[in-house]
C-alpha cells in the first residue's frame, strides 16, 4: 500500500459502531479474508466495495456469525464481542439483509418478521405485537408492506423491505446490506437509498456492500475498498472519485472500453416477432418482444435482472416454451412441443452460453472433455460408429479448445467443478463459439469471472462478430453492454422499452428506460 | 473436510462401510448371545469352503448382479428404483408364461425366449412408475414401493386362481417342460471338473456377466449412457443440452426394470423350474445394497454381488448349523445400505483423518 | 349392507386406521421439518417388537409402551444422524433402517422367546384393553347415533383415543405455537431459520424425535392393542401406507385423519369380502382388496386427486451458504 493512502484510518472522530481487527478466514486453500482491519463510525452509511470474489460477503458473514473467523477480533460499540452464531449477532444489535433473501415464501410478512423473535411459546400475542410495531416502522421509515400478504406474492423490492423490517424488529442498530440493488430497478434502488438515509438520520449505522461505483458515490459517507481478500483502504466518499475507487478495486487502470472496429451488419439472421413466455404458474414474463439481429452485429439487451431477459434467452435456446414467431436464417423455429429443444436449436445454428454456467452450461461432476461434448454429443465427429461414441476424439478436441481459449489447467480429464469460475466460463464459451454458430446467445458472459478472463472473453465475442456472426448479448452490467454492443435494446417488465445506439446514448438515458420511466413503445 | 484421493473414495469407503456393518452385526450377535467368530467361520466354510458352497454363492450372486445392475442404471439417471423386487416377480411371471407356452425342444431356444419374456414383464412393471415420474412428477421411490406390494398381490392371485394346475395344493405353476432346463455348472464340460456335486448356479451366470459388460458399454460408451448420466447429474443442464427428460426417465427405468426381470431366468428357470410364490426372495432389495456397495459401476456390482452371494449362502448355512436366525442377512444388508448410502459422509470423515496433510501443531 | 354390519366395518376401520394415523402424524412432523422419512415402517416394527417383548416379560403394557418409544427413538436417532448431521441421502437411510428393523426384530424376538421370531401371546395387563366410554350403555338405545357411539366410538383401546387426540393437538402445535412456526419454516427454507439465530440442527432433531415417539405409539398399538403380541413383519407395509396417506393429506393434520380413515376402511372391507359381495353383488378376490390401498396411493400420486406440494426444503440436507 503506497502513496500515503489511509489504510484503516478513521475518517471521523465519532465512536465506532463496528471495528474489525486482523480478521482472516480461509476456505481450504483459498484465503477469502487476509488480516482485515476496518472501523465503521456510528450513524454513518459505510460502503464496502470490491469486485466479485474480493471477500466482502465473507467478511460480513463473519460479522453476522454465519462463518467463524480463523483469526481476529470484533468490537461492537467499542466492546470486544464474540459472534459465534447469528443469535449473538442479533443480540449485539446487528441485522443483515442477504443478497438472496432468507424468507419463507409461503408465510405471511408478519410470520416472517416474527420467526425467531417470538415473545413466548404461543404465536398469537407475538403476531399482535409485531403487527403494531410494523405499523410504527412503516411510518417512520417509508417501509410499508401489507403484513398479511404472503411473501411469494410480493415483488422483489417489497421482499427486501421485509428483510429490513425483520432486522429492525429485532432492534438492529447496525444494518448490513449485501448487494441490495442487484435485483432492483433504479427507482426501487433510489427508494432503498432514501430508506437507508432515513435510518442513518435516526442514528443507525448502515453497511452497504456493493460492486457498483455509482451506488457508493450516491449513498455512502465513507467507503472501504477490498481487493482479493485484503482491505485496500478506507476513504471519505466526498473526497474520492469513481476513477480512484475503480483503480483501487482492480489494482490498475481498468480498460472498460473494448477495442473494436465499426460493425458491418449483413443479412438478417434472427427475426423475433411478438415473442411471449409464461412461467409455470401462468404469469407472463415476456410480453411480446420483437427484434432482428443481422450477421456481423452484436445486439445487447440491457435491463435490471428479472425483467424477462432470462426468459428471452431460454425461449430462443429451446429450453422454455414460448409463443410468437421466431425465424432463423429464413426458417421458422418451433417454439412448443418436442421439436423445441436445445438440440434442435444447435442444429439450426444457434450457440448458447447460458446465464448460469454452473447449473445449465456445465455438468459440474463431469470432466472437461465430457463437458466439451455437452449438447454436441450427437455430432458425427464425436462418434466412432452408429452405436458408440468416440471418447478419444472428444478428448483430442478438448485439448485443442483448451489451448485456443487458454483454459487453465489444460487437463481434459479434470472435473469441471475443479476449474475456477473464469476457466469454467472459457470452457463453455469455447464449446459454443467453436461449434461455429450463425447466432450466439450469450448471457452474463463475465459474471464471476476474473479481469483477465473478462478481456479475453470480450475479445472472442468481438472476433465472432467480425467473422460475420450474429450475437445476442444479455448482461446486467451496463458497462459491458455499452462497450460491446452495436445496438442496445432495453428490457423492462417483459417488454423492450426501446433501441439505442451505444455511440449516442448514455447511462442516464438507459437507466430511465430500464426503470420503465420512459420508452418508445407504448 | 479433507478431500479423499479417488482410489480411497472408490476402494476404501465401501470396504470401511462393510467393516462397520460387520462390526455392528458382530455386536448384534453378541447381544443375542451368539458367537460372531463361530458364525463367521460357519459362513465362510459353508459359502466358500467348497466348490459345492461356491455353487450356491454364485447362484445367489447371479441374481444380485441382475438386480444390482438394475439399480445402477436407474441411479445414474438419478432415479432410485426400489421396485426391483416387484419387477423381478413380474419377470418370473414372464419366464413362466414363455416356458409353459411351448414344449421347448432345447434350452438354447427356450433361454432367449424366456429372457425376452422376463425383460418385457420386468420393464412393463417399471413403466407405470416411470411414466408417473416423467409426466406427473410422482416420486418414483414411493410409486415403486407401492408397485412391489401390488406385484406381490397380483402374483398371489395368479398363482392361486389362474396358473395353479388342477389338483395341486401349493400356489405355484406346473413344472416347466424338460427342454427349458438350463445347464447348471456341474453339467457344463470342464466346469464339471470343479463342480462335481449338483449346484444351482447355472448358465445364467454368464448371461449376468455379459450384462455387466453391456451396462458398462451403455453407460460410458454410448450417447444414451452419456445422456442418462448427464440427466442424473443435472436435470436442468440436460434440458439445456436438448436431452429429453421424458425419454431418459422412461428408457432408464425400462432398462432397469428389464434387468430386474431378467433375474428370473436364474431363479425361476434355472433353479426351481416352476414359478412359486415370492420367488425373488428379496433379491430385488439386495440390488440396492449391491449397487451402493459397488459404487454404481458394473465391476463393483459384480464384486458386491459375489459378496452378498456369500452373505446369503453363509446366512443359509447359519440357519442350518446354528441357532442364529437367517434374518441376520437382512440386518447386514440394511447396515451395508446405511453405511454406503446414507452415512457415507461419516465414513469419509473418518477416513479423512488419515489423509489430512500433516498438521503443524495444534491451534495455538 | 345393514346398519349393524356397517357399524362393524366402521369399528374395524377405526381400529385399523389408528396405526396408520399415528404413523402418518409421525411422518408429518419429520417431513414438515424437511426430513423425508420412509423409515416409518421400520420404526413401527421395532416399536411393536419392543412393546410385545417388554410387555410380556414385565406383564405391564405401560412398560411395553415405554420400550416401544425407546426402540423407535433409537432408529429415529440413527436417521437423524444420517440425514441431519452427516447430510446423507434421506431416502436411502429410511430404506436401510427398514431392512435393519425387519431383521433385528426377528433376531431379538427369537433369541428371547425361541418361538420363530414371535413373542408369546399377551394377556391381561400386558396388553391394552378396550375402554368403555361414559354413557355408552345408556345411549345404546338411542336410534342410529346410540349404536354408533356404543359400537364404533366406544370400546377401543387407549391408543386409539390418543391417536384421535393427536390430530387437533398436532394442528394446534403446528399452527398456533412458536415451535410449530419454526418447524414449518425449517421445512420450507432452513436458511430463514438459521439467519434468525435458531439452530436448524436442533429443530430438525426435535422433529425427528417426535416422529420417533409417535411411531413408537403406532408400533406399540400393533402388538399390544390391535393384536396380542408381536409377529414377524407384523406391520406389513403400514408404514408405507401411512406415508402415502401423508401425501394424500398434503402434509396437514386434519387431512391425515381423513386419509388414514379411508385407508383403514379399505383394510376393513378387505377383511369382509362377504360384505362387499352382498353389497355390490360381485366377488372381489382378496388380493385385489389387499392391493387397494397401494393402488389408490398410486392414483393419488399420479395427481389425479389434486396436486400435493411437499415442503420445499424436503429431502435436502441444509448447507450454509451466503
Amino acid at each position: 500500500m503506497g502513496g500515503g493512502r489511509p489504510t484503516s484510518a478513521a475518517p471521523s472522530s465519532r465512536p465506532f459502531a463496528i471495528e474489525l481487527k486482523g480478521i482472516s478466514k480461509s476456505f481450504g486453500p483459498v484465503q477469502a479474508n487476509k488480516d482485515i482491519n476496518i472501523a465503521v463510525p456510528k450513524g454513518t452509511i459505510h460502503g464496502i466495495i470490491g469486485e466479485n470474489g474480493a471477500g466482502k460477503s465473507t467478511l460480513m458473514s463473519i460479522l453476522y456469525g454465519f462463518y467463524k473467523a480463523d483469526a481476529g477480533e470484533i468490537f461492537v460499540n467499542g466492546n470486544l464481542t464474540a459472534i459465534p452464531d447469528s443469535q449473538s449477532a442479533i443480540r449485539a444489535g446487528i441485522g443483515m439483509v442477504f443478497q438472496h433473501f432468507k424468507l419463507v415464501q409461503n408465510f405471511t410478512v408478519l410470520e416472517n418478521v416474527v420467526l425467531g423473535a417470538e415473545d413466548g411459546a404461543l404465536l398469537r400475542p407475538s403476531l399482535a405485537k409485531a403487527r403494531k410495531s410494523l405499523q410504527d416502522l412503516a411510518q417512520e421509515y417509508e417501509l410499508d408492506v401489507d403484513p398479511d400478504a404472503l411473501v411469494e406474492d410480493l415483488s422483489v423490492g417489497h421482499q427486501q423491505r421485509v428483510e429490513i423490517l425483520k432486522a429492525l424488529y429485532r432492534q438492529a442498530e447496525i444494518l448490513i446490506l449485501d448487494e441490495p440493488t442487484g435485483v432492483l430497478t433504479p427507482a426501487e434502488a433510489d427508494h432503498l437509498f432514501r430508506i437507508l438515509k432515513g435510518l442513518r438520520d435516526q442514528g443507525k449505522t448502515v453497511i452497504l456492500i456493493t460492486h457498483k461505483l455509482r451506488e457508493i458515490m450516491e449513498a455512502t459517507d465513507n467507503v472501504s475498498v477490498m481487493r482479493r481478500g485484503t482491505m485496500v483502504g478506507t476513504v471519505k466518499t466526498a473526497q474520492t472519485s469513481p476513477e480512484e475507487l475503480a483503480e483501487l478495486m482492480v489494482g490498475r487502470k481498468v480498460l472498460l472500453e473494448v477495442e473494436k472496429k465499426p460493425a458491418h451488419p449483413g443479412k438478417v439472421v434472427l427475426s423475433v416477432q411478438d415473442l411471449r413466455v409464461k412461467d409455470e404458474i401462468g404469469v407472463e414474463r415476456l410480453k411480446g418482444v420483437s427484434f432482428e439481429i443481422r450477421a456481423g452485429e452484436i445486439l445487447g439487451i440491457a435491463g435490471v435482472a428479472g425483467n424477462g431477459q432470462s426468459e428471452l434467452l431460454a425461449a430462443l435456446g429451446g429450453i422454455q416454451r414460448a409463443a410468437g414467431t421466431v425465424t432463423m436464417n429464413g426458417a421458422v423455429l418451433p417454439l412448443v412441443g418436442a421439436d423445441a429443444n436445445g438440440r434442435a436449436r444447435r442444429e439450426a445454428g444457434i450457440g448458447h452460453v447460458p446465464e448460469d454456467r454452473q447449473t445449465l452450461g456445465l455438468i459440474m461432476d463431469f470432466t472437461a472433455w465430457e463437458n466439451v461434448a455437452f449438447g454436441y454429443h450427437n455430432e458425427p465427429k464425436y462418434q466412432k460408429n452408429s452405436l458408440l461414441m468416440d471418447n478419444d476424439a472428444i478428448r483430442a478436441d478438448t485439448e485443442k479448445k483448451m489451448a485456443t481459449f487458454d483454459v487453465r489447467p489444460p487437463i481434459p480429464t479434470l472435473a469441471a467443478k475443479n476449474f475456477s469460475g473464469g476457466n469454467q466460463q472459457k470452457i463453455v464459451v469455447a464449446r459454443e463459439i467453436e461449434s461455429d454458430p450463425d447466432l450466439l446467445l450469450i448471457g452474463q458472459p463475465t459474471r464471476g469471472v476474473d479481469i483477465g478472463a473478462i478481456e479475453f472473453i470480450h475479445k472472442q465475442i468481438v472476433a465472432l462478430r467480425d467473422a460475420g456472426k450474429a450475437i445476442l448479448l444479455v448482461s446486467v452490467e451496463l458497462d459491458e453492454i455499452m462497450s460491446l454492443s452495436d445496438r442496445i435494446a432495453v428490457m423492462f417488465d417483459g417488454r423492450i422499452m426501446g433501441f439505442r445506439d451505444p455511440e449516442t446514448t448514455n447511462e442516464r438515458e438507459l437507466g430511465l428506460l430500464m426503470a420503465g420511466v420512459s420508452g418508445d413503445a407504448a | 473436510m479433507t478431500k479423499l484421493p479417488t482410489w480411497a473414495d472408490v476402494v476404501l469407503v465401501p470396504l470401511i462401510s462393510l467393516a462397520l456393518a460387520a462390526i455392528i452385526s458382530a455386536f448384534v450377535l453378541l447381544g443375542i448371545g451368539q458367537s460372531p467368530t463361530e458364525a463367521f467361520w460357519v459362513m465362510v466354510d459353508g459359502a466358500l469352503g467348497s466348490a459345492y458352497g461356491w455353487g450356491y454363492t454364485l447362484y445367489y450372486a447371479t441374481s444380485f448382479i441382475f438386480t444390482g445392475l438394475a439399480v445402477t442404471v436407474a441411479f445414474h439417471g438419478s432415479l432410485f428404483n426400489i421396485g426391483g423386487e416387484g419387477q423381478a416377480q413380474l419377470g418370473g411371471l414372464g419366464v413362466a408364461l414363455v416356458c409353459l407356452a411351448l414344449p421347448w425342444p432345447h434350452w438354447t431356444m427356450a433361454l432367449p425366449a424366456a429372457m425376452v419374456g422376463a425383460a418385457l414383464f420386468g420393464a412393463a412393471w417399471a413403466a407405470i412408475p416411470a411414466l408417473l415420474q416423467a409426466k406427473r412428477g410422482s416420486h418414483i421411490v414411493i410409486t415403486t414401493i407401492m408397485f412391489n406390494y401390488i406385484a406381490s398381490a397380483l402374483l398371489i392371485y395368479l398363482l392361486v386362481n389362474v396358473l395353479r394346475p388342477a389338483g395341486q395344493m401349493d400356489p405355484a405353476t406346473a413344472n416347466f417342460p424338460p427342454g427349458t432346463h438350463l445347464p447348471t455348472l456341474n453339467e457344463i464340460p470342464i466346469l464339471n471338473l470343479i463342480f462335481t456335486k449338483k449346484v444351482p448356479a447355472n448358465i445364467s451366470l454368464f448371461v449376468a456377466l455379459i450384462c455387466c459388460w453391456l451396462v458398462w458399454l451403455l453407460m460410458w460408451r454410448t450417447r444414451l449412457g452419456y445422456e442418462i448420466r448427464a440427466f442424473g447429474k443435472s436435470e436442468k443442464a440436460a434440458t439445456y443440452a436438448g436431452i429429453s427428460s421424458f425419454k431418459i426417465i422412461m428408457i432408464a427405468m425400462l432398462i432397469s426394470g428389464a434387468l430386474s426381470g431378467l433375474m428370473a431366468i436364474n431363479n425361476v428357470m434355472g433353479e426351481s423350474g416352476r414359478l412359486v410364490q415370492n420367488a425373488s426372495e428379496g433379491a430385488g432389495f439386495i440390488g440396492i445394497a449391491v449397487a451402493l456397495m459397488g459404487r454404481n459401476h458394473p465391476l463393483g456390482v459384480l464384486l458386491a454381488a459375489i459378496l452378498f452371494g456369500f452373505l446369503y449362502q453363509g446366512g443359509a448355512e447359519l440357519g442350518l448349523w446354528t441357532t442364529i436366525p437367517i434374518e441376520l442377512r437382512t440386518v447386514v444388508q440394511g447396515l451395508v445400505i446405511l453405511f454406503t448410502g446414507a452415512l457415507d459422509q461419516m465414513v469419509r470423515m473418518m477416513l479423512g483423518v488419515f489423509f489430512r496433510p500433516r498438521p503443524q501443531a495444534r491451534a495455538a | 349392507m345393514d346398519y349393524a354390519t356397517l357399524l362393524q366395518v366402521l369399528d374395524t376401520t377405526l381400529r385399523l386406521a389408528t396405526p396408520l394415523l399415528l404413523a402418518c402424524l409421525a411422518g408429518l412432523y419429520s417431513e414438515r421439518a424437511g426430513i423425508f422419512d420412509i423409515g416409518l415402517e421400520g420404526k413401527m416394527l421395532m416399536a411393536a417388537m419392543s412393546a410385545g417383548a417388554v410387555a410380556y416379560l414385565t406383564g405391564s403394557v405401560w412398560l411395553g409402551l415405554l420400550a416401544a418409544i425407546v426402540g423407535s427413538l433409537l432408529f429415529a436417532a440413527v436417521h437423524g444422524l444420517a440425514s441431519i448431521t452427516f447430510r446423507g441421502n434421506q431416502l436411502i437411510s429410511g430404506v436401510a433402517l427398514n431392512f435393519v428393523a425387519s431383521g433385528i426384530t426377528v433376531l431379538i424376538a427369537q433369541s428371547l422367546f425361541g418361538q420363530g421370531g414371535r413373542t408369546p401371546p399377551l394377556e391381561g395387563a400386558a396388553r391394552f384393553n378396550p375402554i368403555k366410554l361414559p354413557l355408552a350403555d345408556e345411549l345404546a338405545g338411542v336410534p342410529i347415533i346410540g349404536p354408533f357411539y356404543a359400537e364404533v366410538v366406544s370400546g377401543h383401546t387407549f391408543l386409539v383415543y390418543v391417536g384421535l387426540l393427536m390430530v387437533p393437538l398436532s394442528w394446534w402445535v403446528l399452527y398456533r405455537t412458536r415451535f410449530g412456526l419454526r418447524l414449518r419454516a425449517v421445512g420450507e427454507n432452513p436458511a430463514s431459520v438459521d439467519t434468525a439465530g435458531i439452530s436448524v440442527v436442533r429443530l430438525r432433531y426435535t422433529a425427528v424425535a417426535i416422529t420417533g415417539i409417535l411411531c413408537g405409539l403406532a408400533g406399540a398399538y400393533m402388538s399390544t392393542g390391535l393384536q396380542a403380541g408381536f409377529g414377524k413383519e407384523m406391520t406389513a407395509g403400514r408404514g408405507y401406507i401411512a406415508l402415502a396417506a401423508l401425501i394424500f393429506a398434503k402434509w396437514r393434520p386434519w387431512y391425515c385423519l381423513w386419509a388414514t380413515l379411508l385407508f383403514g376402511f379399505f383394510q376393513a372391507i378387505a377383511l369382509r369380502p362377504d360384505v362387499i359381495e352382498n353389497t355390490i353383488g360381485i366377488s372381489i378376490p382378496v388380493p385385489a382388496l389387499d392391493a387397494l390401498p397401494y393402488i389408490l396411493t398410486v392414483v393419488v400420486l399420479a395427481g389425479l386427486v389434486g396436486k400435493a406440494i411437499p415442503p420445499r426444503a424436503g429431502g435436502e440436507p441444509y448447507v450454509k451458504e451466503r
